[in-house]
C-alpha cells in the first residue's frame, strides 16, 4: 500500500487473542498489515467494543446485474473516521456441496478477494455459503465476473431460496442414508431462478442431512429439512457388541438406559432391539459404531418449518413425509414437486416476513396439508405416543 | 449525503443511490436514475412498472410485495429483470423514486 496506514490501538480486541483457540482478531490483524479495509475494520471494531454500540447501519441495497440476491449491503455510520469501511458489503458465494474444495480452488477464491475486498472471509456462514466480508459497491461487478470465470456463483440472500446445503454424506460417512451431495447439487441447479431472484414473503432454506445425527442442523435451521433415515431394522453385529462390552462399555448404563424409545434389551450376551419402538435417534449407533448401523432400507424423512428466533420465537421442523426413497432422478423430481406445492400457498397467502413454519401455524396444519395435497399421517403429530388428544375425522363422521 | 448529477439533474441520494427527497421526483429524474441501473431508455413497459410502484407507494407508504407487482403489471419476474436488470427492489423502486424498500420488494 502506497499510503501510510493508520495504526489503531486495540486494547479491548487484544483480549480476544488470549487463550489457545483461534481468534478472529488475529486474522483481522494479519489482513490489516496490508489491507486498508481490514485495518479500518480493526479500528471500528475497537470503537464498538469501547462504546458498546454497533457502528454498522442497517439494510443497504446493492447487488450485481441480473440478480436480486447474494450481496448484503453494509455501511458504517462513521465514514469520515473510518473511510475504508464506509462501504463494507458482504458477498455470499455458493459453496460446493459438502464443502469439498481443491487447494487450488481455495487459493483462487482467496486471491480474488485479496484483489477486490478486505481479504477477510468466513468459511462458512450459517447458511452454508462462503462469505466474503467487506467490499465497495464499485467492486461488486468485477468480483462477480472473476468468480463466474472461476466457476463460482453467488448464493441466495433476502426473500429467496437460500443456497441449499448438506452434510458430507456418502463422500465420507458410512451412516449416510442417501446421497446428500447429489440431491443438494440437483436442487441448487433446479432452483437457480428462485435462488438469485427473491420473490417470496421471506427466506426459504433447504438443508440435507444424511442421517438423524443431522450434522447440518437442518431440524433447527431449515424451512425444508431432508434427513436420512431407514425403515427396516438396525443392523446388529452381536460379536462386535460383545467386544464393546468386553472393552468396558457399560451397555446397560450407556445404551439401554439412555435409549429414548426404551426398546433395547441386553442380557450380557445378546442385544435385542424392538425396532417398532425405535425413534431413530442414532444414540446406540453412535456409541457402538462398529457393532450397529442404520438399516438397509434407507431413504429420508422430510420435515418442514424450522427457523431461528427472528420475528417470532424459534421453531423446530416437524415431519410432513415420514419416509421417501431417494435413489434416482425420479425421486428427486418428486422432492421438487413437493417443494413447489409447499411454496405455492405460501407465496400466494404468506404475509411479508412470515416464514413457512409460521404460515403453517397460522393457517393450521390440516388446511395446509389439504392445500398441498398430502394426507395427514400419525407421524406428523408431535409426540404421537404421549399425546392423548389425537382426533380422526372418521370418528366424527361415525357419530 | 452524496449528490448525484446527470445532465441538468442534480439530486441528493443515499449511499445506495436512492432519492433522499422523493418529492423531487419527475420523469427526467427517473431517466437520470435509470442510467445508474443499466437502463438506457424508458419504454412504455418500464413506465407501466414505475407508475404501478408509484401509485401503490402513494396509497400505502411502502413498496408492494413482488408477487403483487408481477400480478398487477402482468409481467413475470423474469420480464421485470429484463426491464430492470438490477431487479425490482434495487432497480425499479429506485427509478420510481421510492424511498429505499426495507425487505419488501
Ligand atoms: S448427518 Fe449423518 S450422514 Fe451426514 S455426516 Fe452427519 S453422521 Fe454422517
Ligand atoms: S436409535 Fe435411538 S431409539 Fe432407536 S434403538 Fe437406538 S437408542 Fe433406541
Amino acid at each position: 500500500m502506497s499510503e501510510q496506514m493508520k495504526k489503531y490501538e486495540t486494547p479491548l480486541l487484544d483480549e480476544l487473542e488470549k487463550g489457545q483457540w483461534p481468534s478472529f482478531v488475529k486474522e483481522i490483524k494479519a489482513a490489516a498489515e496490508w489491507n486498508p479495509m481490514a485495518n479500518d475494520l480493526l479500528g471500528l471494531l475497537e470503537r464498538s467494543y469501547r462504546e458498546k454500540i454497533g457502528h454498522w447501519k442497517h439494510g443497504g441495497i446493492v447487488g450485481v446485474m441480473g440478480y436480486g440476491g447474494g450481496v448484503i449491503g453494509r455501511y458504517t455510520d462513521l465514514p469520515e473516521e473510518f473511510p475504508h469501511v464506509s462501504h463494507f458489503h458482504t458477498m455470499r458465494i455458493n459453496q460446493p456441496a459438502g464443502w469439498f474444495y481443491t487447494a487450488e480452488a481455495l487459493r483462487t477464491l482467496a486471491d480474488i478477494w485479496d484483489r477486490h475486498g478486505s481479504g477477510l472471509t468466513n468459511f462458512h456462514g450459517s447458511t452454508g455459503d462462503i462469505i466474503f466480508l467487506g467490499t465497495r459497491t464499485e467492486e461488486l461487478e468485477p468480483t462477480f465476473e472473476e468468480l463466474t470465470q472461476a466457476g463460482f456463483d453467488l448464493g441466495g440472500s433476502g426473500s429467496d431460496i437460500r443456497t441449499p446445503s448438506c452434510c458430507c454424506g456418502m463422500a465420507r460417512c458410512e451412516w449416510a442414508c442417501y446421497d446428500t451431495m447429489k440431491l443438494t447439487y440437483f436442487l441448487t441447479q433446479h432452483y437457480q431462478d428462485e435462488i438469485h431472484r427473491p420473490a417470496f414473503p421471506y427466506k426459504f432454506k433447504i438443508k440435507c442431512s444424511g442421517c438423524p445425527n443431522d450434522c447440518v442442523a437442518s431440524v433447527a435451521r431449515a424451512d425444508f429439512s431432508i434427513i436420512g433415515t431407514w425403515r427396516d431394522e438396525i443392523q446388529i453385529d452381536q460379536e462386535m457388541v460383545r467386544e464393546y462390552a468386553k472393552n468396558g462399555v457399560d451397555i446397560n448404563k450407556e445404551i439401554v438406559a439412555l435409549c429414548p424409545g426404551k426398546c433395547i434389551e441386553w442380557d450380557g450376551n445378546t442385544l435385542k432391539i424392538d425396532n417398532s419402538s425405535c425413534r431413530h435417534c442414532m444414540h446406540c449407533i453412535n456409541v457402538m459404531p462398529k457393532a450397529l448401523a442404520p438399516g438397509k432400507d434407507r431413504g429420508a424423512a422430510i420435515l418442514l418449518g424450522s427457523k431461528a428466533p427472528i420475528v417470532e420465537g424459534a421453531i423446530l421442523s416437524s415431519v410432513i413425509v415420514p419416509f421417501v426413497k431417494l435413489d434416482d432422478e425420479d425421486s428427486y423430481n418428486d422432492i421438487v414437486e413437493l417443494i413447489d406445492a409447499i411454496l405455492e400457498p405460501w407465496i400466494e397467502e404468506g404475509k411479508n416476513r412470515e416464514r413457512i413454519g409460521e404460515f403453517v401455524q397460522r393457517v393450521g396444519l390440516g388446511n395446509f396439508l389439504e392445500a398441498i395435497g398430502l394426507d395427514p399421517q400419525p407421524e406428523m403429530i408431535k409426540h404421537p405416543r404421549t399425546n392423548p388428544y389425537v382426533f380422526y375425522e372418521n370418528y366424527l363422521e361415525e357419530e | 449525503m452524496p449528490i448525484f448529477e446527470w445532465n441538468e439533474i442534480k439530486i441528493e441520494v443515499d449511499e445506495d443511490g436512492f432519492m433522499a427527497n422523493p418529492e423531487e421526483w419527475n420523469e427526467r429524474v427517473a431517466l437520470a436514475l435509470a442510467s445508474t441501473e443499466g437502463v438506457t431508455e424508458l419504454t412504455p413497459d418500464h413506465w407501466k412498472v414505475i407508475n404501478y410502484l408509484r401509485d401503490y407507494y402513494k396509497q400505502y407508504g411502502i413498496a408492494p410485495m413482488i408477487r403483487k407487482l408481477c400480478k398487477e403489471t402482468g409481467f413475470t419476474l423474469k420480464q421485470i429483470y429484463d426491464l430492470f436488470p438490477s431487479g425490482p427492489a434495487k432497480g425499479a423502486c429506485k427509478v420510481a423514486g421510492l424511498a429505499k424498500p426495507t425487505g419488501c420488494v
